[in-house]
């Protein structure tokens, strides 16, 4: 038997530091929050190195018990932790980028108010990520689960003196309750049919049916409804709509959460659950169309953006897409090492973006920036990187995995190359675009400081400057990992390393019998899109800076629809929310709450009072009328006595 | 059948001074109708035997309480009832009520009750057995009255006496 | 030889005279008088059990019955004069400060 890790211990240290902060904050120094916010969470790191340089000499699964939970007949859920290859990867990416981000946003947050509240919420939202990843069930994944979308409404909404930032704080809120509920009845379903919510168990059970090829069996209900609630934490269509407007938040969040870890929850939960996607194949192809299509939808809304935190957020949505379609072709282990190059890049792309917008004073209209790689070297070298290995450009991360994806869709059906293809282009173009318009030609900014709507402080900004250090640190790391990071993929390490856990759907037979040929010559192809990609974004925004408007004119209504991100926003605002809140105003509120519920108490009330107003006319300091109801009473009493003497 | 017809007529008597006790507005004419039914009430006594209770009644009954009552009403000058607005409850409910009341009474003891007969002046009303029966078994409750109306007087003269500063009485309703 | 029912008829009847005085008569005097109409009913029937039982114990009541009656008058009429005084009525129906 393995002797315990004491794994709790790697959710409970940031839970700690979130206590310190959030109860003691007020009354702490910045450095001293900075510091309990950073120890505790570099400490979880620490432990998660630990049980890397132990996780050779374990038996795998690793599971360890904490304490009994739940105990109702013959349903049992514990707090337990489960450990394998996978949970390693996910602990990695979370508190090796976490901790980072941390670094970061000591930095970054520096002048802002409330920097207790923000370190506390920080390192809560790591302790329910971490209480998501080591979940040894359904149930303790899905606190981590609701925890991390709390984390996500509490950072998002930070600035909650701003209207737009507490809406969209409401709208991520929302929108992925909507997720959650399809991943609770998919729960109930488990704990009707399996009765259990512990992993091994359900996988067992699941195993032991047959695969469903046909129609709507229970495998593929549950597999459904789990990719719903991954459709909603991991911004998929339809769910997709609060990422963008989760931009309100300081970037650092953006860069944790929606970026690098949080969104990816959905991810590892497919991942996770795929003995029961192997058994659906219906649920899994939907999985991939829900990823394919969102890819290519979020990309071209993402060409026509011109907030550098908004084509971040849409190329997020659509990298995210690519994961999901890699699991929806049951190249699990592909969407795993594409969700962690992917936390490499993005994460440095957003912090980067987070560097520029404090260059230059709060800025974040692209149209307004340009010729800043004169003023923020760094900065413009590491986004650089980044935004080649997102392009897909070798050697940098991310082509080996969105190679390795394009190769398992190719595999699986073509039609989902070609598009997953055209998303690349449209990727590699428009975060070239978003590179060329930031650092490249004249600076079109305002000079001094100006008005920010970040709540930056205003220090005075002369001309952009480079960041301090303790902020570019991070970056630098970043960048190395962006740069190497795909290298473990190279000759299937990656996969054999995650072999294990999907050893029942993983294609790696099928990818070993597909001819090199095959393979090499859809390599040169991605190459040769993301470098089109590159190209044409030189062209329009480097050599002929007056073209982009021409093409947007000519295209019209459409290219206004894309802007306006194809009006979705308002269609689900006409469709669902207004309906909802007028009906909640008028049924919930003006009916039940006030007409019944309020009606009932003051109705009650008002009777007293009426009942007591009758009845104090018997109180008319009238002697004969007391004399009267004396003698009323004494008859009535004489009749009851004769009538029961009588029976 | 002499006791029948004795006991109807000073019945008789008796209920018509009741009726004029409450026909009557004037406060005297309805004591003097009270001391008309005390004195056949009696009567009465008398002729069921209780000789000192028939005593009794006309000497501190009528004799006192009532002549009390009459020193009240000629101290106040009470004059003729005026008609002042009434209570519609003792109307309504009061009356009907105590008729009911009297005739459910009426109806049990005339059709269900086994009670006997009595003869005439059956009762051993003697003053030496009623004293040795209120000196003997009841004595304590005869202390105690004797002490009831010790504070009786005790009352009626601090309530009755005239207060040190006269307060003017509030404005009077018409 | 007369039934018993008879006496407590006439008892009955006077009380229910008290209780009508009491109801229906303004002078506050009258209305004392009703009461001591109905104690002289309930006197009656006391006697009148206590001849059929043969029991002298119900004219010793009686007796009792009668000395509460003359001390409840006396504190009474005194009330009624200390009314009066402060009043200058004697109607029941105008000494109403106990109303609501």
């Amino acid at each position: 038997m393995t002797p315990s890790l004491h794994l709790w211990l790697i959710p409970v240290l940031p839970l700690v530091g979130a206590a310190i902060n959030g109860f003691f904050g007020r009354r702490l120094t910045r450095q001293a929050v900075g510091a309990v916010a950073l120890t505790f969470c570099g400490a979880a790191f620490a432990m998660v190195l630990y049980v890397a340089v132990r996780f050779a000499s374990l038996g795998l699964p690793h599971t360890e018990f904490l304490a009994h939970w739940i105990r109702s007949g013959d349903f049992f859920v514990n707090f337990e932790f489960y450990l394998d290859q996978l949970t390693l990867v996910m602990l990695l990416v979370v508190t090796g980028v976490g901790f980072l981000i941390h670094i970061y946003s000591v930095g970054y947050m520096s002048e802002e108010g409330g920097f207790y509240r923000f370190f506390s919420y920080l390192n809560l939202f790591m302790f329910f990520m971490l209480t998501l990843v080591l979940a040894g069930n359904y149930l303790q994944m899905f606190i981590g689960w609701e925890g991390v979308g709390l984390a996500s409404y509490l950072l998002i909404g930070f600035w909650f003196t701003k209207d737009s930032a507490a809406s969209a704080g409401k709208k991520a809120f929302i929108v992925n309750r909507i997720g959650d509920f399809g991943f609770l009845i998919a729960l109930f379903l488990m704990i009707k049919h399996f009765g259990s919510l512990d992993f091994g168990q359900v996988f067992a059970a699941a195993s032991h049916l047959s695969v469903e090829t046909v129609g709507f069996g229970l495998l593929t209900s549950i597999g459904l409804l789990l990719m719903v609630g991954a459709a909603g934490k991991s911004a998929q269509v339809p769910l997709y709509v609060w990422l963008p407007d989760a931009m309100e938040g300081p970037t650092p969040v953006s860069a944790l959460i929606h970026a690098a870890t949080m969104v990816t929850a959905g991810v590892y939960m497919v991942a996770r659950s795929h003995v029961i996607f192997d058994h659906a194949p219906n649920a899994l192809t939907v999985v991939a169309i829900v990823g394919t299509l969102t890819a290519l939808f979020a990309a071209t809304i993402g060409v026509a953006q011109t907030d550098i935190k908004k084509v971040l957020a849409y190329s997020t949505i659509s990298q995210l897409g690519y994961m999901f379609m890699a699991c929806g072709v049951a190249a699990y282990s592909a969407g795993i090492f594409h969700l962690m190059t992917h936390a490499f890049f993005k994460g440095l792309l957003f912090l980067a973006a987070g560097s520029v917008i404090h260059a230059v004073g709060g800025e974040q209209d692209m149209r307004k920036m340009g010729g800043l790689r004169q003023f923020v070297p760094v900065t413009y070298l590491t986004m650089g990187i980044a935004t080649l290995a997102i392009a897909g450009i070798p050697p940098f991360a991310g082509f080996f995995s969105k190679d390795e994806i394009l190769f398992r869709a190719y595999q699986a059906n073509p039609v989902y190359w070609v598009i997953g293809l055209f998303t690349a282009f449209l990727t590699s173009f428009y975060m070239f675009r978003l590179l060329f318009m930031t650092f490249y030609g004249d600076y079109r900014g305002a000079a001094d400081g100006h008005d920010d709507p970040h709540g930056h402080a205003n220090h005075g900004h002369g001309s952009p400057h480079e960041s301090p250090t303790i902020m570019l640190v991070p970056l630098m790391i970043l960048a190395l990992l962006s740069l190497g990071g795909g290298w473990i993929g190279i000759g299937g390490r990656f996969e054999r390393f995650l072999g294990p856990v999907f050893a029942s759907g993983d294609l790696s037979e099928r990818a070993a019998e597909a001819s090199h040929v095959l393979e090499h010559s859809l390599m040169a192809m991605s190459v040769a899109t993301a470098g089109l990609g590159w190209y044409v974004a030189w062209l329009l925004y480097v050599k002929r800076p007056l073209l982009p408007q021409r093409i947007a004119d000519s295209l019209g209504g459409f290219y206004e629809a894309v802007v306006h991100k194809y009006y979705i926003d308002e269609l689900y605002a006409t469709l669902f929310v207004k309906p909802l809140v007028e009906g909640s105003t008028s049924i919930l509120w003006h009916g039940v709450d006030q007409g019944v519920i309020d009606a009932a108490v003051n109705d009650t009330a008002h009777g007293a009072t009426h009942v007591s107003e009758a009845a104090r006319h018997m109180q008319s300091g009238n002697l004969r009328s007391y004399a009267g109801w004396i003698a009323a009473g004494g008859a009535a009493v004489i009749a009851y006595m004769i009538w029961m003497g009588v029976r | 059948m002499l006791h029948l017809v004795l006991f109807l007529v000073f019945g008789a008597i008796c209920v018509a001074g009741a009726i004029n006790l409450l026909a009557q507005t004037h406060p005297i004419s309805s004591a003097l109708s009270l001391v008309v039914v005390m004195a056949s009430l009696a009567v009465e006594y008398l002729l069921l035997g209780a000789e000192f209770v028939a005593v009794v009644q006309v000497i501190v009954y009528a004799g006192a309480v009532m002549v009390l009552f009459v020193f009240v009403i000629m101290l106040l000058n009470a004059g003729e009832e005026e008609r002042t607005k009434g209570s519609r409850v003792a109307m309504i409910l009061g009356v009907p009520g105590v008729l009911a009341g009297g005739l459910l009474v009426a109806w049990v003891l005339l059709k269900r009750s086994e009670t006997g007969s009595v003869t005439l002046g059956s009762l051993p009303g003697y003053p030496k057995t009623i004293g040795n029966l209120l000196f003997h078994d009841f004595l304590l409750p005869f202390e105690v009255t004797s002490i009831l109306v010790l504070i009786a007087i005790m009352g009626a003269v601090v309530l009755a006496s005239r207060p040190e500063a006269q307060i003017p009485p509030p404005g009077k309703e018409s | 030889m007369v039934p018993v029912s008879y006496y407590l008829i006439l008892s009955g009847v006077l009380f229910a005279c008290g209780v009508i005085g009491f109801l229906i008569k303004r002078n506050i005097i009258t209305i004392f008088m009703s009461i001591e109409l109905m104690l002289n009913g309930v006197n009656l029937a006391f006697v009148a059990f206590a001849a059929q039982w043969q029991h002298l114990s119900g004219q010793v009541f009686v007796f009792f019955v009668m000395v509460v009656a003359a001390a409840e008058t006396a504190v009474g009429l005194a009330i009624i004069i200390a009314v009066y005084r402060t009043r200058e009525t004697l109607n029941v129906d105008q000494v109403n400060l106990l109303k609501l």
